[in-house]
């Protein structure tokens, strides 16, 4: 049964990755738009672009997961596609995994791309044991995150857009340009309910001088991990009883 | 033995009653035919069936399995044709049923072959490399369905099989649906195409507002539209003021004149029906030109059994499906 599941997840996330992610725009919005924003902050002030790093490879986890969630889902609900995959013998958590697991790869792809040209051409040492579970975990969060609004909304474009204001929010307020320590109080402590600020705070671990322990971020993203997936899954059930 | 057992299917939404407890057994190898209008609980019912939609109350079972518990198992063994070409536009012919058979876990070195025969058999094996998005409405249709069958199922729901299709593609279908079902194959059909149903369908099931009101093969559904004989005369001149002469030789026989110089004749002695009518012709010198003997349509049966008239069929979903 376990298995039977397993195999759909992966095809499922393949024929995504295949039939949305691997497209003109996705790979814009999942690489292009980071890059571009990074380059922006980097003419502003060159001397610090060690500094941007770890904001463009959050920034690329966040945008590449999300980048055609939104689409896959609900793309597919309108067509009658995700009816097919329905009728198939797994459960709709595991069509529901699949669906996460197209963003996720994409993502894995975009990021580990981002991440070897900045580390290979910067001559950067992260420590890789704190970076890539913090990189991987983040990447199911956002992935999770885009399904959930997807499944929350009927349409592409309201998806698209109402996904859009976290997505913003959270390149402002967790210290992917801006340090958090130089916001005021209440938006530092808005910054705590945004799990891109675990990610970026992981990544700059990573990256730092003295690399730091991550279990908390790490601890973090799996409670965000749970909070976007699980209600996405019950969702998705819910739109078919 | 029965390949579908339905016990008191209900399927409420918001208080809306859509599937009222509907009971029906599909034997194995046969096509079971759900007719009814729009509304009347068909594709609801196929929805619960196929296990993407979950019932109110009552259950049902799938060759032994259980909807409730043992859906999963079900599916391996069910093919579903939904009511629209719902494949995937960017993908080819081929690999849109290479996809399917591996979500259905078909082993790999049987993918390539099975994909192959279905195309073949549907008539599709030359534009195999082709999108779907670039297919015809007939050749998707014929491609969903090669797609229900990648699996080999034991059981295929086809829900609206031809509607929006021409009268070449839904006759093309109809031929196809047949051969499977010489194949051995049980097919659960919906459809508001009445001579669908009667051409393809062993046993029927008509439906209306959620309720089954009748299920036999489509002779026994026949039988209910009218016991007594018909016959159509129709007459070289007007004979509509001769009614009375002709009542009184047909005794028993009910007389309605389709117009002037034409009339159905219901009911009486047959025979002595058509010496009366024979008679009355001579008599009154009208030349009897046609005279037919008239057996019940499905149609017949359906407005007899529903009340409804067979406008609300033709009505639905704007195709004529041929």
């Amino acid at each position: 049964m376990i298995r039977d599941d397993l195999r759909c997840i992966y095809h499922i996330a393949a024929k995504d990755m295949r039939t949305y992610y691997l497209k003109p725009p996705a790979v814009s919005w999942g690489m292009v738009f980071p890059a571009a924003w990074t380059l922006a902050f980097y003419l502003r002030s060159p001397s610090n672009f060690d500094d941007l790093i770890p904001g463009l490879i959050a920034m690329t986890i966040l945008f590449s997961t999300t980048a055609a969630e939104a689409v896959v889902i609900n793309f597919e609900l309108r067509l009658g596609s995700l009816e097919r995959l329905l009728l198939a013998p797994v459960s709709a958590e595991s069509v529901l995994l699949g669906k996460v697991m197209g963003g996720f790869f994409f993502g894995l792809l975009m990021t580990s791309m981002v991440t070897l040209g900045t580390v290979l051409g910067l001559d950067l040492h992260p420590d890789l044991l704190v970076l890539i579970p913090v990189g991987l975990i983040s990447l199911l969060v956002f992935s999770s995150m885009g399904a959930l609004f997807s499944v929350l909304f009927k349409e592409v474009f309201e998806a698209q857009t109402f996904l859009n204001l976290p997505r913003f929010l959270m390149v402002f307020l967790c210290g992917v340009v801006y340090p958090i320590s130089a916001m005021p109080w209440w938006l530092q402590q808005t910054s705590q309910l945004l799990p891109l600020t675990y990610t970026v705070e992981g990544i700059r671990a990573a990256f730092s001088a003295a690399p730091s322990s991550s279990s908390k971020d790490l601890l973090l993203l799996a409670v965000f991990l749970m909070l976007f997936l699980l209600p996405a899954m019950r969702m998705l059930r819910k739109r078919f009883e | 033995m029965n390949a579908i057992e339905v016990r008191g299917l209900i399927k409420r939404f918001d208080g809306f009653t859509a599937v009222d407890g509907i009971s029906f057994d599909v034997k194995e190898g046969e096509v079971f035919g759900l007719l009814g209008p729009n509304g009347s609980g068909k594709t609801t019912t196929i929805r619960m069936l196929v296990g993407l939609s979950r019932p109110t109350e009552g259950g049902a079972k799938i060759l032994g399995f259980d909807l409730s518990s043992g859906i999963t198992e079900a599916k391996r063994k069910i093919g579903v044709v939904p009511d629209s070409s719902n494949l995937y536009d960017e993908l080819s012919a081929r690999e849109n049923l290479l996809f399917m058979a591996k979500l259905y876990g078909v082993p790999k070195d049987l993918r390539e072959e099975r994909a192959e025969e279905l195309l073949k058999a549907f008539g599709l094996y030359q534009r195999r490399y082709d999108r779907f998005g670039t297919f015809s409405r007939g050749m998707k249709r014929a491609l969903t369905i090669a797609a229900a069958l990648v699996h080999d199922p034991k059981v295929l729901f086809l829900d609206e099989p031809t509607v929006g299709l021409d009268v070449v593609a839904a006759r093309s279908l109809r031929n196809l649906i047949s051969d499977l079902h010489r194949k051995g194959l049980t097919i659960i059909l919906t459809t508001h195409y009445l001579e669908e149903a009667d051409h393809l369908c062993d046993r029927i099931a008509i439906l209306v507002k959620g309720e089954v009101v009748a299920v036999d093969t489509p002779q026994g559904l026949k039988r209910y539209a009218d016991e007594r004989s018909v016959i159509e005369v129709s007459f070289g001149r007007e004979v509509a003021g001769l009614v009375g002469d002709l009542s009184a030789r047909l005794p028993g026989a009910e007389v309605v004149f389709l117009d002037e110089a034409r009339m159905t004749v219901r009911g009486g002695d047959p025979s002595r029906v058509l010496e009366g009518i024979f008679e009355f012709s001579k008599d009154h010198d009208l030349g009897l030109s046609a005279i037919n003997s008239i057996r019940p349509s499905l149609e017949d049966a359906f407005v007899r059994i529903t009340g409804l008239s067979p406008t609300v069929m033709a009505r639905e979903k704007g195709g004529k499906g041929g």
